[in-house]
């Protein structure tokens, strides 16, 4: 075997292989730090370069650009706070509070060295692993993939803040909101009000740009100031990033570990893997008070483990021709397109290819993470920029990725609704990644239910996999209620000294109880099988949305479930009103329809810098032309759809 | 106040004007014909797709079997047809392909610059009308088909050696790992239902690798994958006796005939094993099988324009996909990519068509009414 590695590491380096891997490194960089766009971008700019080539060279650069997306995905989400990557989205929470606070190139930091050693620690397991892997992913069957949704929905309880009565509705409305569409049991469709656009279900992307991004865009536009507000940047900041993963390696080390196995479950999927490393992170620390509030392990956890997820992924991709994530099914396609047949024929004939494979990929990602973190500094000065310079560009950027989803117009209204529905959530202290983890695991909990439930009907839970899920969700569950992760600690601590008017919870919460009726009367037209999942997860909500009216119309101002970000907030914090932001984004969109996306982002920028930001009228005048000039080039090199209008 | 308004309205409107501007050059370069059958056909010169693109519609998620397939073309189109048009592979997946192809019925002008490539999973929801389709197959004409194959295979565990065996299995409660009732897997399951198997199926499963796996784990017995599938990752399983093959659907041969799968010639199909077991290969429980079979396997790729597309157009591209056939690299890789089976232009392809794409409405019917008292399903 070692020769066989050995072999394969010089091939890669030879000077007709290595720049191939180099160039597919600095294509997945740059597609990876705009979000929503991915590996598929990615092999569409590709393919045309692909067919000259010979298979290692191919492979490179496939690897090298598969790799790297999730490291440069970690820019937005840390100075943004837009997920960059299905697999980022947990890394917002505490890198983007980092960012606020002037440590952006402190997280970026660390972030990169964490997907560096987590990238690293998934090709090395590749490595000894991959020969005898078969047997053990094939141990996995549905009951143990319906437990392992379960174990990541036990996450849920770290992460659902100081009130678990709106953190339970919160999971439960993700599940709801995620089963929408066809049932996987039946294939009949729910909740889908004739309209088209919803059979298919709301892909996540939008869901995640709606759930944390927006609300995050929001807050800033009302509040005028840059993104780290009156911080100053930390000089050297990166080097402490590093230094901080240093300090935390056997964390990073876990997180690594569970990234590589969820990773190389097929049918897990990549979203989940970075909820579960900082729900671990979190049920782990002994402090726990500066989670969501900016604590470095929470950028180091998900990041070291969304890098060593890909080497996992692998596995199942190269041995059974199963994607094990989204970018996998990219790879798998390209694999197909230079003549390479994934199956058990990877670790007999072809072993020298595997190998090949995986050192691309440690290779790839030592030169992503360097690339990367050489930028940090520079790029982290991006969060002194007054917000409405900024502003412009950040709304472009999350509908361009919005609509990338299934470039329809509805990808815009839907980021629009979903986004309303994250500043309330925000603003009344829901937990926004107890709904996200909800979304995410319905479908799966769903079918891997139904499954099992089938396969093996109760006998499944004697299954010794099944089994040991189980002890280790009882124990999460445990750890989790020990302390949870809120990010408005401070702000609750002073609203108890604040009587806070009801009625807007009030409101919020009566619009979610009437979603949960609509629902569950939607659920009851459906057969058994299509209907039972989310009358279940209907049912378990009901005594929760109790609770918290029962909280309300008491008025127990010292309970946690009553929060209002907005009546707390210091007198002058925001600027303008909350629907503000919703106006001119919604604007936006209706004149999309009308015009097209292109001449309304014109107008859009014209209008934002003249009348919000009050610039000249020539850096207006450049600030547009380079929004317009950075738009039209990249969908014209990916060749992208933009938002077309009636005329 | 007033005066930023004059600015920002200045502003935009010279913006515009760039913007428009570079549109309509950029569009002036690609001179588009009219697209009105007959008075533009002279106009349709031997260079017609010189500094032209072709969107291939795909309605089918990046990474998958019909992305796969378009890709692959895609680079020796542009080689082979005359003028050498780029090919912009588009995906527009959704609704089990029904998405992208009612993108294509919404806006495709009969110009050969929008072309739409289908799958079986495409004919499926078409001919049993599903209320969401917007496409209509009599609307268009085959560029391209390709045609494709399936193998059903069980476990070793069953304690049957081959086909002939069938018969010991008829009474064992089998299950089978499906992607839904009115995907591809319409046709082994009601292939398994007309030999009089009992098997239940067990729907959620994404995509045929998924069935695959769990029938590796143990969880099914029984399971089909379509032809390249299989021969990557069954034989190796039937060569190391994990798995024993039953049957294959079949092929049609050119006068459209079911035949063993020239893949496979050491299978029998599924009618050989039909008629084994004391049935005829005829009534409407064959022909409805017949029909599905070949909208399903037999027309598993259709790659389709406008029936006003002009002849000329269609020759061009024909002609250039000919040429791509004689390749040499396309001949060594094409193998690999796509499997054993030829696509085929010209009258071939416009048989498969027909064989794919017109059931009559009795054998319609007769689906419907299974797919009702199978599953309970309503269509």
């Amino acid at each position: 075997m070692l020769e066989l590695v050995l072999q394969a590491f010089q091939t890669l380096f030879s000077p007709e292989h290595f720049p191939f891997l180099m160039m597919g490194v600095l294509l997945g960089l740059v597609i990876g730090v705009f979000p929503g766009l991915g590996g598929i971008a990615g092999l569409s700019l590709l393919l045309p370069f692909i067919y000259g080539m010979d298979e290692v060279s191919a492979l490179a650069t496939l690897v090298g650009l598969v790799a790297v997306i999730p490291t440069s995905a970690t820019f937005t989400s840390v100075l943004m706070g837009i997920p960059g990557s299905s697999s980022s989205q947990a890394t917002v929470l505490d890198g983007f509070a980092l960012a606020k606070k002037g440590e952006a190139s402190r997280a970026l930091a660390a972030a990169f060295t964490s997907s560096l050693f987590g990238g690293l620690f998934g090709a090395l397991i590749l490595t000894f692993f991959v020969q005898i892997a078969r047997p053990m992913i094939l141990l996995f069957g549905s009951a143990e993939l319906f437990m392992l949704a379960i174990f990541g929905l036990s996450m849920v309880g770290s992460l659902s803040g100081k009130s678990i009565t709106k953190g339970v509705i919160a999971c439960g409305l993700g599940l709801v909101v995620g089963s929408i569409g066809a049932a996987p049991a039946t294939g009949e469709y729910r909740m889908v009000f004739g309209i088209d656009y919803l059979y298919d279900g709301i892909p996540l992307v939008i869901i995640a740009l709606s759930i944390f991004a927006f609300p995050e865009i929001s807050e800033l536009f009302r509040k005028d100031s840059a993104i780290a507000e009156g911080a100053k940047l930390s000089k050297g900041g990166w080097m402490n990033g590093i230094k901080d993963v240093i300090k935390n390696k056997w964390l990073a080390l876990r997180c690594s570990g569970i990234g590589t196995i969820v990773g190389a479950i097929p049918g897990m999927g990549g979203s989940v893997v970075d909820w579960i490393a900082y729900g671990h992170v979190v049920q782990s620390s002994k402090d726990k008070s500066k989670f969501g509030k900016g604590d470095i392990r929470g950028v180091i956890a998900p990041e070291s483990a969304n890098n060593a997820k890909e080497g996992g992924a692998l596995m199942p991709t190269l041995l059974f021709g199963i994607p094990g994530s989204g970018s996998m099914a990219v790879f798998l396609g390209g694999m197909v397109l230079i003549g390479i047949e994934a199956g058990p024929s990877m670790v007999t004939k072809n072993i020298d290819l595997t190998y090949t494979i995986i050192w691309s990929l440690a290779v790839a990602n030592v030169l992503g993470a360097g690339l990367s973190l050489f930028l940090a500094g520079p790029i982290s000065q991006l969060t002194k920029i007054k917000f409405s310079l900024l502003a412009p560009f950040m709304i472009m950027v999350i509908s361009f990725a919005a609509f990338q989803a299934t470039k329809d117009i509805l990808d815009l209204w839907v980021l629009l609704v979903f986004g309303i529905l994250g500043i309330f959530m925000k603003r009344f202290g829901w937990s926004r990644p107890a709904f996200l983890i909800g979304f995410v695991l319905a479908t799966q909990a769903e079918s891997y239910l139904n499954m099992s439930v089938q396969f093996y009907s109760w006998k499944m839970f004697m299954r010794p996999g099944v089994i040991i899920i189980s002890i280790l969700t009882l124990i999460s569950i445990y750890y989790s209620r020990k302390g949870a992760v809120d990010e408005n600690e401070e702000l609750i601590a002073k609203g108890l000294k604040k009587q806070l008017k009801l009625q807007p919870q009030i409101i919020f919460a009566a619009v979610i109880a009437c979603f949960t009726i609509l629902a569950m009367w939607d659920s009851l037209q459906q057969s058994f099988l299509g209907g039972v999942f989310p009358i279940i997860i209907l049912a378990a909500m009901i005594p929760f949305l109790i609770a918290l009216f029962y909280v309300y119309l008491k008025n127990k101002q010292e309970r946690p479930e009553i929060f209002d970000a907005e009546q707390v907030a210091a007198a002058g914090t925001f600027k303008s009103p909350w629907y503000e932001p919703i106006l001119w984004i919604g604007g936006l969109y209706i004149v999309s329809m009308i015009i097209g996306f292109v001449p309304s982002i014109i107008l859009f920028f014209v209008f934002f810098f003249t009348f919000k930001a009050e610039t000249s009228w020539l850096k207006t005048a450049i600030l547009t032309a380079a929004g317009v000039i950075l738009l039209m080039t990249f969908s014209h090199f990916l060749n992208l759809e933009l938002p077309k209008g009636l005329i | 106040m007033k005066n930023k308004l004059i600015q920002s309205l200045l502003l935009s409107l010279v913006f515009f004007l760039m913007y428009f501007g570079y549109e309509a050059y950029s569009n002036a370069e690609h001179t588009e014909i009219t697209g009105d059958n007959g008075q533009s056909i002279e106009s349709i010169t031997a260079d017609y797709f010189k500094d032209k693109n072709i969107q291939w519609v795909i309605p089918f998620k990046e990474g998958g079997g019909g992305d796969t397939w378009a890709r692959f073309n895609a680079p020796y189109f542009t080689d082979n047809i005359a003028g050498n048009p780029v090919i912009l592979v588009t995906n527009i997946p959704g609704g089990g392909s029904i998405k992208g192809a009612n993108f294509f019925a919404d806006n495709v002008k009969p110009d050969g610059l929008m072309i739409l490539g289908t799958s079986g999973t495409t004919q499926m929801p078409y001919l049993l009308d599903d209320p969401r389709v917007r496409y209509d197959y009599d609307n268009y004409k085959p560029i391209m088909a390709y045609p494709t194959g399936g193998v059903v295979y069980t476990s070793p565990t069953l304690g049957i050696k081959d086909a002939s065996e069938i018969k010991k299995l008829l009474d064992t409660p089998l299950k089978y790992a499906s992607q839904g009732p009115t995907s591809l897997d319409i046709v082994p399951m009601f292939s398994f239902d007309l030999l009089g198997m009992d098997v239940q199926a067990v729907f959620g499963f994404r995509g045929r690798g998924a069935g695959r796996l769990a029938f590796e784990r143990g969880e099914v017995l029984i399971d089909y994958q379509t032809s390249s599938a299989y021969l990557k990752n069954v034989v190796p399983l039937v060569e190391s006796g994990e798995a024993i093959p039953l049957f294959s659907f079949g092929a049609l041969d050119s006068n459209g005939n079911l035949i063993r799968d020239p893949s496979f010639p050491d299978l029998p199909h599924f009618g050989e094993v039909y008629q084994e077991l004391g049935y005829d290969l005829q009534g409407i429980e064959w022909d409805t099988w017949f029909a599905f079979m070949s909208a399903g396997f037999g027309g598993m790729k259709l790659l389709l324009t406008p029936k006003e597309t002009p002849d000329e157009i269609v020759r061009q591209l024909q002609a250039g996909i000919e040429k791509m056939k004689l390749d040499e690299k396309y001949k060594k890789t094409k193998v690999k990519a796509l499997g054993l089976y030829e696509q085929v232009t010209g009258p071939a392809a416009s048989k498969i068509f027909d064989l794919a794409t017109k059931v009559d409405k009795e054998e319609k019917e007769y689906m419907k009414e299974w797919l009702r008292t199978k599953f309970d399903l309503n269509l």
